[in-house]
């Protein structure tokens, strides 16, 4: 497996399989921050210090230590041109930190894509770990295996009394950041969101939008994740955040009745009209794309359109984003070329799935 | 819904403002949200995590170097990576590991407030950690001892004792 196909395919395989809940959670996700001991953090290091970090980190999977968990390469961002880079953040292997700020910064990711371990973040070590749908626990689970495999061989800032050692306050202790990224177009549409999102922040977790700036919310897809790391267990932050999000499915799911059962007409409406555009227009920019996508999306979910399968939806949300894009079409463009490339895409793309018959 | 200032665009942002248990919920367009100066999230007031972390970091008594005739304070100082306490509340992130021990005195009330917590309670290293993760252990015991003396459960207790005296013998065998 070389680098091209981590930015030549939209679609991480993780994405491709399924999970539970997918109707409302699309991916989950969990972060862990961990530093070496005595040196000092990204932000502060020489060149020289953070290329010592690094030449020792990705040493790890070269021994081969993590093969259990898959095949794994390592990429260093220097080997990647910007277009590149961007890719990866859009299929959200690493972050925006890495790609634009870091120096000496590498990523190790597993074949599959569901492991993505950044070296020389604002951390030394971030282990990322995606699963699809709704399986925080699970995500959990791996990342603290490939934890204990890296601590085995090299020595962690640890401190007994405020735990692991991060760069940043917001991190130490546990390090961990648990996160869903869900789909919440009912609960927009009854316009109970804000109701909904505020309580959540009250209970210890950060809501925002992705994709969009800041917390804007693309395309109803909202990304939940704890806040406090220091003073709770990771189980205790994961049960936390597990609980919320299974509240917040179920509202969704009654949101969506709702609708379906008080307004039909007007919801079919509003899915097959955001179907028909996309399978037919000239001139499609970010914004509207994510929304159409979301109104499909919900009528996959709901069985009103039954020819597109939810991963052409994942497979999309991806494809459909700038650098993406650029990456497809192999040129530099400007955003209004951008916006005529992404329509001819998404047309291709339905037309693919309806060629069997119609909707 | 059109927008309760204007009267004229479609209200897009929908408040609920929650001051002392009351609360008022008001919906308006975006350029009257603007004028009234509400917080609009995601949009750029030049809010950044980090320029709100340093709010919470900046701790140090504000005037007291400017004030004439005041001595200079000390500088803080982390002496293996050379981050100055001023230089870390500047820009919300530690230089290494060693800046925790450094500003140790400092740092109870950031965690507080961003946390909620000072300490510690979740993962241990497993293989550097062996130590502490006896400790942990003991204490554990030592509450459950506590709990079982109170229920009059005596001969359970014993066992918690006699299970906390071998790990305690662990721990100083290292």
């Amino acid at each position: 497996m070389s680098k091209r196909s981590y930015v030549e395919e939209a679609l991480s395989d993780w994405m491709r399989g399924n999970g539970p809940d997918t109707d409302v959670v699309i991916s989950s996700r969990i972060r862990i921050a961990r530093n070496l001991s005595g040196h000092p953090f990204p932000l502060l290091a020489t060149t020289q210090q953070a290329n010592e970090v690094m030449e020792q980190l990705t040493s790890v999977p070269e021994s081969g230590k993590l093969s259990e968990h898959g095949q794994f390469e390592t990429i260093k961002l220097s080997q990647l041109s910007e277009l590149e880079r961007r890719v990866l953040v859009e299929k959200h292997l690493i972050s925006p930190n890495l790609a634009n700020e870091s120096r000496c910064g590498a990523v190790i990711l597993s074949e599959n894509e569901a492991v993505s371990i950044m070296v020389n973040e604002e951390d030394h070590l971030r282990i990322q770990c995606l699963y699809p749908g709704f399986q925080v626990k699970e995500a959990w689970g791996l990342a603290n295996r490939i934890d204990d495999i890296f601590e085995g061989v090299t020595d962690y800032a640890f401190d007994e009394r405020r735990g692991y050692l991060t760069s940043c306050p917001t991190n130490v202790g546990t390090g961990i950041r648990s996160s869903v990224m869900m789909h919440l177009p009912g609960l927009v549409l009854t316009q109970q969101i804000n109701r909904i999102l505020s309580a959540v922040t009250q209970v210890g977790l950060a809501v925002r939008g992705i994709y969009g700036e800041g917390s804007e919310a693309l395309g109803n897809l909202f990304q939940i994740s704890n806040q406090i790391t220091l003073g709770q267990s990771e189980g205790e932050i994961i049960e936390n955040l597990h609980g919320v999000v299974r509240q917040i499915i179920e509202h969704e799911r009654a949101a969506r009745q709702r609708l379906l059962d008080e307004s039909r007409v007007r919801l079919e409406d509003r899915v097959f009209r955001s179907y028909g555009i996309l399978s037919n227009a000239m001139i499609m920019d970010t914004n509207e794309a994510s929304q159409r996508l979301s109104d499909v999306r919900l009528g996959i979910d709901l069985g009103l359109i039954r020819n597109v399968t939810p991963q052409v939806m994942n497979e999309m949300m991806v494809l459909t984003q700038p650098g993406f894009l650029q990456q497809v079409f192999r040129e530099k463009m400007t955003p209004e070329q951008r916006d005529i490339r992404r329509a001819e895409l998404i047309r291709k793309q339905l037309q693919r799935k309806t060629d069997h018959g119609g909707v | 819904m059109l927008c309760q200032e204007c009267d004229k665009k479609p209200a897009t942002l929908h408040f609920t403002k929650i001051v002392n248990g009351e609360k008022t919920e008001f919906h308006i367009c975006e350029s009257c949200a603007r004028e009234r100066g509400e917080g609009i999230p995601g949009t750029s007031n030049g809010f950044s995590i980090h320029s709100l972390l340093s709010g919470l970091l900046d701790f140090e008594p504000s005037g007291g170097m400017n004030t004439l005739g005041a001595k200079p304070q000390q500088q803080l100082r982390c002496d293996n990576c050379g981050l100055t306490y001023t230089q870390f509340s500047k820009m919300g992130r530690f230089g290494c590991s060693n800046c925790y021990t450094q500003f140790e005195n400092k740092l109870d009330p950031i965690f507080k407030r961003v946390h909620g917590n000072t300490t510690h309670v979740g993962k241990i290293p497993k293989r550097t950690g062996v130590q502490i993760q006896i400790k942990r252990e003991v204490e554990q015991l030592r509450r459950d001892l506590h709990k079982r003396i109170e229920q009059e459960e005596f001969e359970n207790a014993a066992q918690i004792r006699d299970r906390i005296r071998e790990l305690e013998r662990k721990i100083a065998d290292v």
